[in-house]
């Protein structure tokens, strides 16, 4: 049963009847939207203005889009002096580069020096696809949520990328967003609620007995198992977690207060992600049995996305059987 | 610019009022860097007291130019002279790497108001120099964005990354001045990683490179000067310095690039600074 003030797409679990989008194309319309919004709103790109999208920032406000060439470590760096100048810089990479090769610039002279630069990290997870391990990282989010003053959101699907990339503009803090390559099903509406650090029950059961958390692509899985579930008469609450930091706290709680078991899901390496804040949060306040969808230890492979999600476990199938798992320990 | 004899000596005697106070406070802090704050002593005086358009009272000030410290362990240096210039009380300078001081071993910004950036993890005030540079020409601003940078930072990629981002971008507004003091923790610098021709590097990727002595104030006023003047390039001063430069016993030793004078030879060092390396009768030393 999906919340009607959810506003999610009608036809949601008919898959056909969904477009598909990347996140990434949710990232290049909100960063137009943004620009026009706020004349101080600059997009940086390191040598991958087509795949990151930043072409459509630059093809709209051509004098405030900054080339840099392949140097991620000069990309994080000079975005933290624009945004000292007094500038709103988005950044833009992949992510198993920004964050991952300038990891120290982002620490030293964004999250420390506290400036609003907004660390677009593309091509994130296992789901880039046949790029293979040396591009799909899986540690982003553990990275950037350890950082203080550093606000960390995965969208769910291309329009809360969108709606993600107005608001970070706005947020005043640094930000990490995380967005994907690979074309995934919309199903939010533009009429879908969305604020930074809300997260947002999409399915919720008269009886649950399972809460699935999730974000990013695996929102939807968790939506497809919750339906399956239902049909087998296991009630389930799922919250949309775009805000892995800072995390809705009240709002998990809740849910897992509510069921009595707790499912994470992630298209993340287990340690440090969303499932971590999750457990952290709930080893403190309210210690439930939980299972973690997420890539375990290993890095990525060569493969096509929908092969590699299922090879690794990220999909509703495998968000079905740790259901399963997870509520024989209760 | 023209600048009178007198002018100059002022700045000289300001020089000396930053040594003898970056001795202090390192003596009081039991830790930090002597060498490199030492031997810009009179780069810093000539300045905060000359060149920066900077209000200590206003530091927000839009218009001021900016002065972004790379290497951020010789912010003793820049301590000091924010102090001798009125940004905050001199004693404070004594709380240098103390709990809770805004005086942190490293600068960060959001402790200290002046401070423009957080620094200190080598080889990125450049990038954020520029940024700063390419954020003011975006919008017609008039400043100009100073950036003090290290010799041995320039063994960092992310330096290059910045010079070459500058020199393709011709930030006019920008003005580096490299401490070439030849020393980083491990040695010479031209034994840990030869950087020469280091000028003729920075040619090559598009900079208009002005080389001094890095203790003639006046050289470094006329250097500021053209530099200024170079509509189409970024420029770097490049400022050959001594390190531990006014205390000749520490002078061109890398051994005490990281670590702090004992009270003892704290002593000594501030006569000799006040001094000038024993070259003038000292009026007032303690014996």
């Amino acid at each position: 049963m999906i919340p009607e003030n959810s506003h999610l797409h009608t036809k949601i679990f008919e898959k056909d009847a969904l477009e598909r989008a990347p996140t990434r194309d949710g990232f290049g319309k909100g960063a137009v939207e943004a620009g026009k919004e706020d004349k101080r709103v600059v997009v940086l790109c390191a040598d991958l203005a087509e795949s990151t999208r930043a072409e459509w920032f630059q093809k709209e406000f051509p004098d405030r889009y900054i080339e840099v060439g392949v140097a991620e470590q000069n990309l994080a760096t000079l975005a933290s002096g624009l945004a000292n100048y007094g500038k709103i810089p988005f950044i833009t990479s992949y992510a198993a580069f920004s964050p991952g090769r300038n990891f120290e610039q982002i620490r030293t002279t964004i999250a420390l020096n506290d400036v609003p630069v907004i660390v677009c990290g593309m091509h994130a997870g296992v789901s880039v696809g046949p790029d293979g391990a040396t591009h799909q990282p899986l540690e982003d989010i553990g990275l950037m949520r350890m950082l203080p003053n550093m606000t960390v959101i995965v969208p769910s699907d291309a329009e809360e990328a969108r709606k993600t990339t107005i608001a970070a503009a706005k947020l005043g803090t640094p930000v990490y967003v995380r967005f994907g390559r690979a074309k995934m099903p919309v199903f939010t509406t533009q009429e879908s609620p969305f604020e930074v650090g809300r997260a947002e029950v999409f399915w919720k059961s008269d009886s649950p007995r399972v809460a699935i958390i999730a974000c990013g692509s695996l929102v939807y899985e968790a939506l497809l198992a919750a339906h399956s579930l239902e049909e087998k008469g296991i009630g389930a609450i799922v919250v949309n977690s775009h805000t892995v930091k800072p995390l809705d706290e009240k709002m998990i709680l809740s849910a897992a207060t509510q069921a009595g078991a707790v499912v994470v899901a992630e298209e993340h390496q287990v340690a440090g992600g969303l499932g971590g804040a999750v457990a952290e949060l709930l080893a403190r306040e309210a210690p439930s049995p939980m299972e973690f969808i997420g890539v375990h230890d290993e890095f990525g492979q060569s493969g096509e996305p929908v092969e590699l999600l299922k090879h690794y476990g990220l999909d509703a199938v495998h968000i079905k059987r740790a259901v399963e798992r997870v509520l024989k320990r209760v | 610019m023209t600048i009178t004899d007198e002018q100059i000596a002022a700045l000289e005697q300001k020089a000396n009022d930053i040594r003898q106070t970056i001795i202090e406070m390192l003596v009081e802090a039991k830790s930090g860097h002597t060498a490199g704050p030492l031997g810009m002593a009179d780069i810093f005086a000539a300045l905060y007291f000359h060149v920066l358009k900077h209000d200590p009272q206003k530091t927000d000030w839009p218009e001021r130019d900016r002065l972004i410290l790379s290497n951020g362990h010789i912010v003793p240096v820049r301590y000091a002279a924010m102090a001798h210039a009125g940004f905050f009380p001199l004693e404070e300078t004594k709380t240098l790497r103390k709990f809770g001081s805004r005086l942190q071993g490293h600068p960060e910004r959001t402790k200290l108001p002046g401070l423009e950036t957080t620094s200190g993890p080598l080889g990125e005030g450049l990038s954020q120099a520029a940024g700063i540079a390419y954020a003011a020409r975006m919008d017609g601003k008039k400043f100009f964005t100073y950036c003090a940078m290290s010799d041995g930072e320039h063994d960092a990629g992310i330096t290059w990354e910045a010079i070459m981002f500058a020199g393709k971008n011709k930030l006019a507004n920008l003005i580096a001045i490299m401490d070439r003091n030849n020393i980083q923790i491990n040695g010479y610098t031209e034994n840990v990683m030869p950087l020469e021709p280091v000028r003729a590097k920075y040619e090559a990727f598009n900079w208009h490179v002005i080389e001094i002595d890095g203790h003639n104030i006046r050289q470094f006023i006329d250097a500021v000067g053209e530099a200024k003047a170079v509509y189409e390039k970024p420029s770097l001063i490049l400022a050959h310095t001594i390190p531990g430069k006014g205390v000749p016993e520490i002078e061109f030793d890398y051994k005490w690039h990281g670590k702090p004078p004992s009270a003892e030879e704290a002593k000594k060092f501030i006569r000799e600074v006040r001094t000038m390396g024993g070259k003038v009768e000292c009026i007032d030393c303690e014996e």
